[in-house]
């Protein structure tokens, strides 16, 4: 038996260095997301954005971003016949789990990295949000990174996969998204960022990755079993 | 073998909806308040406790069926589930209904309570493409078990999440815990509770009973063209 924390690292160099090399994802996410600022642009007729209307089309388009990377994950498993090897090797399956996980969010911090500056070339007269934003945003990929990883390696099993993860993923993450844009509305509120229910909102993100995490962990290895 | 014991208990179910129903418009008293409309009450609000708990039945049956691999429990967790979304159908009109006549208008976005139904009603609604784009049976049913626990978790989280994107200024309109309703209306509200939950167990146990008879039957035209094997005379419903 390999140990998990070897798999793990091997399942995740395997995985950054595939997106590296053939840059599947991560500049289509980006790509997206960027286009889609554009047309809220056009949209909503603004130039600029605060407070509610902010938060909403920064967390709308970074999940519909994520969804693209989501949809993508584990394809290359299937046609490749990665599930059969993961199977055969002695390793415990919940190092792919985690090292799937922990490739998204990769993705997704890197996505970030890319689409929120340009968000805030756009739309933000300040960037006095960006600092405090970050925690917001990194939880909230941490849960996206739990459910996206958990439902994307059950849709590819089926028939529509691409239509399927995004039909189960979005009303899974009603409450991420319910505590995340609560968090960014007064960040990116007009007269500069406010922390009303700040700590509140973190805590439910944190309970909601700890609860998402915990059960992906528990299932996942009844998703491999065949 | 799942059709013993229907026949009783759709008798009980029918008496006690009958009773329940009679309490409602000849024991219970008027609303001070909202008049006759409140009445819809009774059958809206027991209609929603039993669609969440048969939701969390379903979870707790499909964490059974993963534990114990057995296709039983998965076609009783599909069955709860399945039950529970048509329950779900009949409190988002219930409850649309009330919310006209007592607020004006048939949906309300600052009710946390209506809008975590609607999210968790959206939620097990994906159940059904779910399950069904998967097509190998064994693979079907273990996906199945493990959305079921994953919406299972996702209930009480969603409920907290929306209740505190609200302002918490609105008002609640009724408050179902003791202490909000008078002893004649709580009465008859836990005789409808229980009608209603008896009514979902008579349905559950009837669909459980089509779904076994049907794969049966299925069993037996195929022994009819295949040449007979020894297999168990113990049927599974099939989810199909």
């Amino acid at each position: 038996m390999t140990p998990s924390p070897i798999a793990f690292k091997a399942i995740l160099a395997k995985d950054l260095r595939a997106e590296l090399r053939s840059l599947q994802s991560l500049p289509a996410m980006a790509l997206f997301a960027v286009t889609t600022f554009v047309i809220f642009r056009f949209g909503l007729d603004r130039t600029s954005l605060s407070g509610s209307l902010a938060s909403g089309v920064l967390w709308a388009t970074l999940l519909f971003a994520a969804l693209l990377g989501i949809n993508r994950l584990f394809v290359a498993e299937r046609e490749e016949g990665g599930f059969d090897a993961i199977r055969l090797a002695p390793i415990d399956r919940s190092a792919l789990f985690a090292a799937k996980a922990t490739a998204l969010l990769v993705y997704l911090l890197a996505l970030e990295l890319v689409v929120v500056p340009v968000f805030a070339i756009f739309f933000l007269d300040s960037a006095a949000a960006l600092g405090p934003l970050v925690a917001v945003l990194a939880l909230a990929d941490l849960g996206l990174a739990a459910t996206g990883t958990l439902i994307s390696s059950m849709a590819v099993h089926s028939r529509a996969r691409d239509l399927l993860g995004p039909l189960v993923l979005l009303p899974l993450v009603v409450p991420l998204m319910i505590a995340a844009t609560g968090a960014s509305e007064p960040l990116l509120a007009a007269g500069g960022p406010g922390y009303h229910r700040f700590g509140t909102w973190l805590a439910v993100l944190c309970l909601y990755d700890l609860v998402f995490l915990l059960v992906g962990y528990a299932v996942f290895d009844f998703l491999l079993e065949d | 073998m799942y059709g013993k014991g229907l026949r009783p208990l759709s008798i009980a179910t029918v008496v006690a909806l009958a009773a329940a129903f009679s309490l409602v418009f000849f024991y219970a008293p008027l609303d001070a308040d909202q008049g006759f409309i409140q009445k819809i009450f009774y059958l809206h609000v027991p209609l929603a406790i039993v669609a969440l708990v048969g939701f969390v039945i379903g979870g707790v049956f499909a964490i059974l069926h993963l534990r114990r691999g057995d296709g039983r429990w998965d076609a009783y967790s599909y069955v709860s589930i399945h039950m529970s979304v048509i329950f779900g159908v009949a409190v988002l009109i219930t409850g649309a209904i009330w919310a006209k006549a007592s607020w004006g208008h048939w949906w309300v976005w600052n009710e946390p309570t209506l809008v975590s139904f609607l999210i968790v009603f959206l939620m097990y609604a994906t159940y059904y493409p779910f399950r069904y784009a998967i097509e190998d049976r064994d693979r079907q049913a273990r996906y199945a078990s493990v959305f079921a626990i994953a919406a299972g978790a996702f209930v009480p989280l969603n409920f907290m999440a929306v209740r505190m994107a609200q302002s918490l200024v609105h008002p609640r309109v009724f408050a179902t815990t003791d202490g909000g309703l008078p002893g004649s209306m709580m009465l008859t509200f836990l005789a409808c509770l229980a009608a209603v939950a008896l009514l979902w167990v008579t349905l559950v146990k009837l669909e459980l009973t089509a779904k076994s008879a049907s794969g049966q039957l299925k069993r037996l035209r195929r022994a009819l063209d295949a040449p007979p094997s020894g297999g168990s005379p113990r049927i599974a419903p099939e989810v199909s």
